[in-house]
């Protein structure tokens, strides 16, 4: 088992690496750089910025190297000192910008996870069991629909129909009298009462793939013989159903789970945009306009190696489980 | 496709190709196109929807005879006009062939926001191919008929009304569809391509280059869609062209999209090579080249080129959120993406609803599109009968 784990980890490595150098190209994909950036702003804030102090602003962002070495400059901030870079568009480190919104973006992101799941799992079961039946045919319609419809244009729609005939400003996290405060019970209740929005518009984004998923799989099941068996042994069709097949059929589902930490990170970024959450994607997308390009290296980065890590552990646990892949027996799924 | 049930409907049909001699025939000897065809026609869902691309795309090619107006003409007197009520019953009661009002132009008394009314003294009939702005046809000739209008000099007809500096909607759209419709196509194109050579190369050759082939989709593939998406495009040196601008977009939309069909090309060759038919070609004296192109290539054409498909919705969505976000395509190019980028104000979206036309034209497209897509792959599918 240890030597399986080690195996993987090893296999993982230049995965690793290959995924910092892409997003290290990506950082030096548009014209111009931090440098110049830095000294048009001096400049233009009345500074006379000398060919001398221009050089050094080049030595210390190591400009005057070459490509290879930034590049271990860059890596080697991330892996030592947890350092992504500068992002002038908020004029801090990128990592306390992500730090500051991950927080949001999690528990958004979460929820609406498990509201996913909530709705998407008994529905699933709901129309595999009734197949062919006036519910499930209008079960499948939505499903369509729903992977047709992303979630930043229903959001689109709810925030017309608010503000016309509710005349509410929906979007954000608090209300304006919030913004600024400190922590307090009553900004709590205004965070919960602004955030259901946003969790059910980015969870309802998941619930028609996870539907299909789960009365496809259901199908499956069913069919087999021993729910028959089941069933000749006299259990309840409640029990037959949730004993067996569910119980088979959740695994796609539950393997998924490893899925979710990338997901959260860059699920709804464009849904976060549109309802102007304080979350992570809104940061990337607003030093994305300005061509700011650290952050999107960051979060590139973190994602990647996010997904990297969570195949990772989705082997670890398939082993776990099926001593064929343990032994090598077949390929790792 | 469980296997009992693949078995009962396999058994049903051998049933019922017993029956019917001459049925039987025909079917083993129809060609595989011809297999592929009769098993979509019995997707009536997935028909019907080939129809409405089929219009979409009508609409797209020929969106400058379509649509009644030119798509950046300004109308100064009809900023953020509603959509046109279209009527066929006049003031007196009568019926008439379908016709517009006038418009009087008043001010809301609180917002001092203009506010259109209808002049019912003055009729428009709607015509078929009237004259209105000129344009040149694909580029060929100059002509001003469209399909359909009131004619110069007549109150202007807006279907679907008109922005906020007084451009028709309906046209923008029609013209978007040219972009938005199309980056999907060129999209699957270029994954096409990458995919074929990619998977083919790292099937053929094996060893170290398949090794490193496949490290490398592994890598594309945890790459995060979205963000990586935003970051290219964002990328994109603002200076360029539109030309160049939309080939890079749709560069960027399927640099992810490729890694599916190289595995499956990889896949698909790695287990044809123990097929006999592949043996009995080797004893025949062909070459490897040949091998692959003529025996193995065109056993799994059918079933790449129609997943391919299902991969054009994400697309076209993905140059809707990137356009619309102000980072794939930008004005005065027209696409729908670009046409949303209006509707991010939502005090505009509040006051003129009609600029979210866009919306559920994308939506319509990608609903069709996933219908088609699923019928076609069930129809391609050799071990579905």
């Amino acid at each position: 088992m240890l030597a399986y784990i080690i195996q993987r980890v090893i296999r993982m490595l230049p995965q690793l690496i290959l995924i910092s150098i892409l997003a290290f190209i990506i950082i030096q994909l548009p014209p111009g750089d931090i440098v110049t950036y830095q000294i048009r702003r001096l400049q233009a804030s009345g500074v006379e910025v000398s060919e001398q102090q221009a050089q050094a602003l080049m030595r210390q962002y190591g400009m005057d190297r070459p490509m290879y070495q930034r590049y271990l400059l860059w890596i080697s901030n991330i892996v030592t000192r947890f350092e992504f870079g500068y992002s002038y568009t908020f004029e801090k480190p990128v990592a306390q910008v992500i730090m500051e919104r991950m927080g949001y973006t999690f528990v958004i992101a979460l929820a609406a996870a498990i509201f996913t799941w909530v709705v998407a799992i008994p529905i699933g079961i709901f129309a595999a069991v009734r197949q062919y039946s006036v519910a499930d045919y209008i079960i499948t319609f939505f499903t369509f629909v729903g992977l047709a419809v992303p979630a930043f244009f229903l959001a689109m729609i709810i925030m017309y129909i608010a503000l016309s005939r509710f005349g509410i400003r929906v979007g954000g996290l608090f209300s304006p009298e919030y913004m600024v405060q400190p922590w307090s019970w009553g900004k709590f209740l205004n965070l919960l009462s602004n955030m259901w929005l946003p969790i059910i518009l980015l969870g309802t984004g998941g619930v028609a793939g996870t539907i299909r998923t789960m009365r496809a799989m259901m199908l499956d099941e069913l069919r087999k013989q021993y729910v028959t068996v089941a069933r000749a042994k006299g259990l309840s069709e409640l029990q037959v159903i949730m004993r067996y097949p569910v119980r088979l059929a959740i695994n796609p589902i539950i393997s998924g789970l490893m899925w979710l930490l990338p997901w959260l990170f860059s699920g709804g970024i464009i849904l976060e945009i549109v309802l102007n959450l304080p979350t992570a994607g809104p940061a990337l997308y607003s030093s994305l306009r300005q061509q700011d390009m650290y952050m999107a290296g960051a979060y590139i980065l973190i994602t990647g190696a996010l997904t990297a890590i969570s195949a990772l552990f989705s082997d670890v646990m398939l082993a776990v489980s099926d001593p064929r892949i343990r032994f090598g027996g077949v390929e790792g799924a | 496709m469980s296997k009992t049930n693949f078995m009962q409907k396999w058994f049903v049909r051998r049933t019922q190709v017993k029956a019917d001699e001459t049925h039987e025939e025909e079917f083993y000897r129809a060609g595989q196109w011809q297999l592929v065809w009769w098993k979509f026609k019995r997707h009536k869902l997935a028909q019907m929807s080939m129809i409405v691309l089929a219009i979409l795309y009508f609409i797209a090619i020929f969106a400058e005879f379509v649509s009644p107006h030119d798509p950046l003409r300004r109308y100064r007197d009809y900023l953020s006009y509603p959509p046109t009520k279209i009527h066929i019953r006049d003031v007196q009661g009568r019926f008439r062939t379908p016709f517009i009002y006038g418009a009087k132009m008043g001010r809301d008394p609180v917002t001092f926001r203009p506010v259109f009314e209808e002049d019912t003294s003055i009729i428009y009939p709607i015509g078929f191919f009237v004259r209105g702005d000129a344009y040149k046809f694909w580029g060929l000739f100059q002509t001003d008929v469209h399909l359909f209008g009131t004619g110069p000099e007549n109150m202007p007809l807006f279907v679907m009304g008109t922005d906020t500096i007084g451009r028709d909607v309906l046209s923008r759209i029609f013209y978007g569809a040219r972009i938005s419709l199309s980056v999907g196509l060129v999209g699957i194109a270029i994954s096409f391509v990458l995919g074929l050579v990619l998977g083919g190369i790292s099937g053929f050759f094996g060893g170290v280059i398949d090794e490193i082939i496949q490290r490398i989709i592994e890598v594309i593939t945890t790459l995060p869609t979205i963000p990586l998406w935003m970051a290219l495009a964002a990328a994109l040196p603002r200076e360029w062209p539109q030309l160049r601008i939309y080939f890079a977009t749709t560069l960027i939309l399927s640099i992810l999209g490729w890694t599916g069909l190289a595995r499956t090309v990889r896949g698909r060759l790695l287990s044809m090579r123990e097929e006999d038919f592949v043996l009995a070609a080797k004893l025949d004296g062909e070459s490897e080249w040949a091998i692959i192109t003529r025996y193995m290539i065109p056993g799994f054409l059918s079933y790449i080129i129609v997943s391919l498909t299902g991969s054009l919705p994400g697309m076209i969505l993905g140059e809707t959120s990137l356009s619309f976000l102000g980072i794939g395509l930008n004005p005065p190019t027209i696409s729908w993406g670009v046409m949303l980028q209006d509707a991010q104000n939502i005090m505009n979206v509040a006051h003129y609803p009609w600029i979210l036309w866009p919306v559920p034209v994308v939506v319509l497209a990608v609903l069709m599109f996933n219908f088609a897509g699923d019928g076609l792959r069930d129809a391609a599918d050799p071990y579905i009968t």
